[in-house]
């Protein structure tokens, strides 16, 4: 049987060269990003909003969108979104949040259910106090920052400082760029957007330690190598692992965004977006040349190795 | 590194076997799971995204607590002073405080020492030892006591752990299959119950703080005289349950209240047919209320719900059984809630509702359907892809994440822990990055043999030198996920539980399982050359 080659045994691209226009793309993408953020701010979902949130099925085509909108306007609730999904007349209905504290919101569930009627089938209900939806968003930033400032703490001990503050701006990067490209398509942000968020970290800097263990590993056996032909060394070395590993983990997101189900649709979007385009170009074009300019030559790994002697776990790989 | 004992592999083949084993329970039926041994009696349960059913949080407010404080307080504070006979002035709440002038500035210091006696220390280990929940202070002849927020924080805490008792009776009697009541944080209560749709029975069955109060009807004015006056010293004006709502003057003194009440029970009254409540109380309310309907045979008294006037029954002889009825237009439904909620006892403060989520069991069937459906599309294509890529060693591959995913599942199962849409997605997820472990064996396996190593010795310093690597990265990612069990609740919780174990499962595997399948064909096959 002939197996599939996706990559051929050796490559020797100039990753390192590319810098110049990637550097560039990622500070204008990111720019982007910020100033999309800033002008379309996030589409927050009641998550983080507050509000009611109605998925409601009308059974046999029975559905009339606008008389449903023309009698929800009618309970004077402020702003009502009514949007169809699918085609078996299912919509979901979201209404702001109320003035008035928790219990105001409480009583629009009651409202709409009284005006649409028993007919109906009600497939989802969701209300979210104010009190709350202030903690979930505050709580999700929290989190996203722990979650960095914990990976950091221990990519500094296992590695150099400059390899922990290398993927610590890579993933900063990718955090950038995703939320930028929720804000241009109006992806709704809510908790679950949350969880991609982290996954997204987490696997971009899972795919950026592959190459830098690859890079410590090679700083420690060619220690006259130049840094950048080191780098694309590194880079070139594991390329076959990372298109093979993205062909899979996109093969898996495909199915979940084309099979997941509309609950889950956002969060496949989303992480598609980041652990397909973002988390495999910066590790490869942005997390490994980083390193040229903090400074990662062989001299500093020598000078580690002075300070705290041999590292036992270097010694095992270069036997 | 390719060496394995006997004994090793068995073990490793057992461990695989039998947590994957520990997910089958949960794919029985429900006749056949009650059927199994005790130790074997643990599945995944399924979130209420994919079963259906109602999730409600509940806060206790501190404000409330710090409230109905207050109103103990200053009730002590008069009994206390009455005791020692103070004449005061003025006892009242006023702002956050309960104020009092004592008249005779010479008793000020005794009424000082004995009010003082009102300020208890704060128990438990959650706030610091020694402190006091009130303030007492006097300035001249001015007494004020004020609770403490260290105080107001350890009873909001105690007034969560008492509603969730509380919470737990009422929604028991609702008969559905296995609710969940948890605490959230220091003032928020978690309510799941299962396939219950409609959670506006629930939520008024939560809503009412359910305090019940015999008091005497105070007949000295007519309900509405007091309304455009001034209720007399005493009494205060409360309002009916029925619509339109009548006005009642009512005493604000207690003669009996719920804490009394022992059983309560729907039943029909013999003469009107209609649905009323039955209740008993203990010893002490039956003396108390036995008492009280002596002294006042021929008057009105109130049974006051939540400060809603329920009925108003003139008594006609004492009550000295120990057991009464409480009749008012109720439908045979409010009569049975009523009864329950007696029954249950009074939440010590009213809870509001802050977070409502109820997904229909249609919606919940359709996303396991989805969740299943992208679960098998998306394993098929990786093991095709990988199979093409890797041939036999794809299939050794593809095999330990199958075994990978049946350990998710099975460990999920041992912890009871809940299986939701997310947590679907992470599983899909974790087969992507499972098999990434396995391209990064491979991978470096062919490097080494490119490099001019004999193919058992690529085989095996590839292992070494990826699975360095393969810890490297999962504990990252590990880390990720830990952080987002943490502080995630909900759907980010529901992910990073499968994301968590799924790290987990695949490092162990990426160790044991293929390492084992890779050792064993090396041994078989002797080979001259990498198939890969």
């Amino acid at each position: 049987m002939r197996l599939l080659r996706i990559v051929p045994d050796d490559t020797n691209f100039d990753f390192m060269r590319f810098r110049r226009i990637s550097f560039p793309i990622s500070a204008v993408l990111s720019i982007v990003a910020l100033v999309a953020f800033l002008t379309f701010g996030l589409n927050f979902g009641i998550d983080f909003k507050g509000g009611t949130l109605l998925e409601v099925r009308w059974p046999n085509n029975t559905l009339n969108i606008s008389d449903v909108r023309s009698k929800l306007e009618n309970l004077n609730l402020g702003e009502v979104q009514i949007q169809e999904i699918g085609n078996d007349g299912e919509v979901l209905i979201r209404v702001a949040q109320q003035p008035g504290g928790e219990q105001a919101q409480q009583a629009v569930v009651g409202k709409v259910r009284a005006t649409l009627g028993d007919q109906v089938e009600y497939r989802r209900v969701e209300v979210v106090g104010p009190r709350v939806s202030q903690e979930l968003l505050s709580y999700g930033i929290i989190g996203l920052m722990l979650a960095v400032v914990a990976i950091l703490i221990y990519l500094w001990f296992r590695f150099e400082w400059q390899f922990a503050l290398g993927a610590s701006i890579a993933n900063f990067h990718d955090i950038v760029l995703t939320i930028g490209f929720m804000s241009i398509f109006q992806i709704d942000f809510d908790l679950t957007s949350v969880a991609a968020l982290l996954t997204i970290l987490g696997y971009s800097l899972n795919d950026t330690i592959v190459i830098y263990d690859r890079i410590r590993e090679m700083l420690r056996r060619y220690k006259k190598m130049p840094t950048d032909e080191l780098l694309n060394h590194s880079v070139n070395s594991t390329l076959s692992r990372s298109v093979i590993t993205h062909v899979t983990v996109t093969l898996a997101l495909l199915a979940l965004v084309l099979f997941g189900g509309r609950a889950i649709h956002s969060f496949s979007v989303v992480m598609m977006f980041g652990v397909v385009l973002v988390g495999t170009y910066t590790s490869i074009f942005i997390a490994s040349p980083l390193l040229i300019y903090l400074g990662v030559t062989t001299r500093t790994m020598e000078a580690k190795a002075d300070v705290k002697g041999p590292n036992p776990k270097a010694e095992r790989a270069t036997t | 590194m390719l060496y394995f004992s006997r004994w090793k592999a068995l073990a490793i083949a057992a461990v695989c076997a039998i947590i994957c084993l520990m997910a089958v329970p949960s794919l029985l039926a429900p006749a056949h799971f009650a059927e199994l041994p005790g130790f074997l009696q643990r599945k995944i349960v399924l979130g209420l995204d994919l079963q259906g059913g109602s999730y409600i949080v509940l806060q206790v407010s501190a404000d409330d607590v710090r409230k109905g404080r207050l109103e103990t307080l200053r009730d002590d504070a008069r009994r206390l002073l009455r005791d020692a006979r103070v004449g005061y002035s003025g006892l009242a709440i006023q702002g956050n405080a309960v104020v009092v002038t004592i008249r005779d500035g010479q008793d000020s210091s005794a009424a000082f020492t004995k009010l003082r006696e009102l300020a208890q220390p704060i128990g438990g280990v959650m706030s610091g030892a020694g402190q006091l929940d009130t303030d007492v202070t006097q300035s001249g002849n001015t007494i004020t006591l004020a609770p403490t927020s260290a105080g107001v924080q350890s009873r909001t805490i105690q007034a969560v752990s008492q509603s969730i008792e509380i919470i737990r009776k009422r929604i028991d009697q609702l008969g559905t299959t296995e609710p969940s009541i948890q605490r959230q944080g220091a003032d928020r209560i978690q309510v799941q119950v299962p396939g219950l749709q409609d959670p506006s029975r629930l939520k008024a069955l939560l809503g009412q703080t359910a305090q019940l109060a015999f008091r005497m009807v105070d007949s000295t004015m007519s309900a509405q005289q007091a309304q455009q006056t001034r209720p007399p010293a005493g009494s205060e004006v409360l309002m009916s349950q029925d619509n339109p709502p009548t006005p009642y003057l009512i005493e604000q003194r207690v003669l009996v209240a719920g804490q009394d009440l022992v059983d309560a029970q729907p039943g029909f009254d013999s003469n009107t047919r209609e649905p009323v409540v039955n209740f008993r109380f203990n010893t002490n309310g039956a003396r108390r209320f036995a008492e009280a309907t002596q002294a006042n045979v021929g008057r009105p008294f109130a049974i006051v719900l939540d400060n809603h006037v329920i009925s108003a029954p003139v008594i006609r002889e004492p009550i000295t059984g120990g057991s009464g009825q409480i009749s008012g237009n109720f439908t045979v439904q409010q009569a049975n809630d009523l009864a329950i909620l007696l029954r249950a006892g009074a939440l010590p403060v009213p809870l509001q509702v802050v977070e409502e989520r109820t997904v229909g069991p249609g919606l919940g069937a359709d996303s396991i359907a989805a969740g299943m459906l992208a679960s098998y599309v998306g394993a098929a294509l990786v093991a095709a892809f990988m199979i093409a890529t890797y041939g036999l060693f794809g299939v050794i591959a593809v095999f330990a994440v199958a075994v990978n995913v049946g350990m998710i599942l099975g460990l999920l199962a041992m912890l009871g822990a809940t299986l939701t849409l997310p947590g679907i997605a992470g599983i899909v997820l974790t087969v992507g990055i499972a098999v990434d472990s396995n391209v990064l064996i491979y991978e470096r396996i062919r490097e080494e043999a490119r490099a001019g190593r004999s193919a058992i010795s690529a085989i095996d310093h590839g292992f070494t030198r990826a699975l360095a690597t393969i810890l490297d990265s999962n504990i990252t990612t590990f880390i990720a996920a830990a952080v987002l069990f943490y502080i995630g609740s909900g759907p980010v919780r529901g992910f990073a539980i499968t994301f968590g174990i799924g790290i987990i499962t695949t490092v162990f595997t990426a160790f044991t399982l293929t390492r084992l399948m890779v050792a064993m064909w090396v041994r078989w096959k002797r080979p001259q050359h990498v198939p890969i």
